[in-house]
């Protein structure tokens, strides 16, 4: 597995896959929307709103699994030192990012028919809404350092250091709310989920995560790009600094 | 153990002028609150507890890109570095004179801002006991993002971003215990000692990133 952390080789590798993945994230998104929006029943409790399920579900699993995705390559790239997992860290998080401010969007536009608000402060919105803002932080890390190794190695403690915190923070929210039940907040997991919304929804998680793995792909594959650029700009300034051999001589003459 | 009380004395002897502005910064928060939301002493009751509890992390925040920022800049955390010394024992000595320096004047004067915000007796006690358990926390999770934004020229706005959201679990748990006398208390200790465990290592390790 460690030998696709050699730059070259996964450039390779990604750029044969990344037009195969693209294509399946393209079915499985277009089968899991028709499905979804169009074939799927409507709930007989809350009608057509349901439908904002199939897209918010599958981005709240997303936000946090991308979380977990960053910690691990923040991991290997702390431990080993590899230069693609961190890469694969800094193109995880604006993804993650997109997927938990979708979630949010989404779950406040279902919230204001079904809870009659735009936002309430259930432990699940209110831990969703600090994981938006530690993908914040990451991001801003990243971009406040210059220095691109640096900036890798400070992003991954942050991203660790997140990781560890995540459970605290999630299960101190859930004390929260639970002390501050006055405001009292609907449960909205149902008993079980009925299959004929299951399945769509099931598809679409899948369509989100092939999602997901097209787009690192791209943005690792950018990435690599810039930085080869770079290093080539750096190598062509330093060779026209130094002076060529017959300028050289043309002062001496 | 000499040399973490060596660091101790000397951060405390450095911070003899700065102490004040974070808790000029919290009375002044804790002054502005009741301006904002109406003198009404029943409201000003109930919000009391959390709103010293937030004026203290904010106070914290603010005191915190210094932390680190001076001893990178004039080269004390190479040389300690140099000297053999783990940087995990730097970390503790400056957190503690962080907190001893700091916040704890904060934990101090906080009843009395209590008292004006109309809390009595039994909350008055809750408050300081949650300050007093759960403000170590404030310093130790700073101190990792202050450990990162060390070597930043702009880093003030960068650390904030990065530590409140670590805060959501100590403002939680304090704001609770300090508002129902003590239901949460044990869990606010418990994120105390867990950041007390992982700080030391985190700001060691990203501030031995800053050292060229």
């Amino acid at each position: 597995m460690f030998g696709f952390a050699n730059p070259q080789r996964f450039m390779s590798f990604s750029g044969a896959a990344l037009p195969w993945v693209a294509a399946v994230t393209v079915i499985l998104l277009g089968v899991a929307a028709v499905w979804g929006l169009v074939l799927s029943p409507a709930d007989y409790q809350q009608g057509d709103t349901v439908r904002i399920m199939y897209v918010h579900v599958p981005a709240a699993w997303m936000a946090m699994a991308c979380y977990a995705a960053m910690a691990g390559a923040s991991f290997v790239s702390l431990i080993w030192g590899h230069a693609l997992a961190d890469v694969a860290a800094k193109a995880t998080a604006p993804l993650g990012a997109t997927f938990t401010g979708l979630a949010l969007v989404t779950g406040s536009l279902w919230g204001k028919p079904t809870w009659g608000a735009w936002w309430v402060w259930d432990a699940r919105l209110t831990s969703v809404l600090v994981l938006f803002f530690l993908y914040l932080g990451y991001m801003a890390l990243w971009s406040a350092i210059d220095d691109r190794i640096r900036a890798g190695r400070l992003a991954a403690i942050l991203a660790l250091v997140g990781a560890i915190n995540l459970p605290v923070i999630k299960f101190s929210v859930d004390f929260w709310n639970t002390l501050h039940q006055g405001t009292s907040v609907l449960r909205v997991d149902g008993p079980s989920l009925d299959t004929v919304f299951l399945y769509p929804l099931l598809m679409m998680a899948l369509g989100y995560m092939a999602l997901y793995v097209t787009l690192l792909l791209m943005r690792m594959r950018t990435e690599i790009w810039q930085q080869q650029t770079r290093a080539a700009a750096r190598r062509q300034a330093v060779e026209s600094e130094r002076p060529s051999p017959q300028t050289a001589e043309s002062t001496n003459g | 153990m000499k040399a973490l009380f060596a660091i101790l004395a000397r951060d405390m002897g450095l911070a003899r002028q700065g102490w004040g502005l974070a808790l000029g910064f919290f009375a002044l928060f804790v002054t502005l609150m009741p301006l904002a939301v109406g003198p009404n002493l029943e409201v000003l009751r109930q919000l009391g507890p959390g709103m010293i509890w937030l004026g203290a992390a904010l106070a914290t925040l603010i005191s915190l890109d210094r932390l680190y920022q001076a001893d990178v800049e004039d080269g004390s955390v190479d040389q300690l570095l140099l000297s053999g010394m783990p940087l995990e024992v730097l970390v503790l000595g400056k957190v503690a004179a962080h907190w001893l320096t700091t916040i704890l004047p904060l934990v101090i004067v906080a009843p009395l801002l209590g008292v004006m915000l109309n809390l009595e007796g039994q909350a008055l006690w809750a408050l300081a006991i949650s300050l007093a358990v759960g403000t170590p926390a404030l310093s130790f999770i700073g101190s990792i993002a202050a450990a990162m934004t060390a070597g930043q020229r702009r880093g003030g706005p960068l650390l904030s971003i990065l530590v409140l959201p670590l805060f959501v679990p100590t403002l939680i748990f304090g704001a609770a215990s300090a508002a129902s006398s003590g239901e949460g208390l044990a869990f606010l200790g418990a994120v105390t000692l867990l950041s007390a465990a992982i700080s030391p290592f985190a700001s060691a390790a990203a501030l031995r990133l800053h050292v060229s």
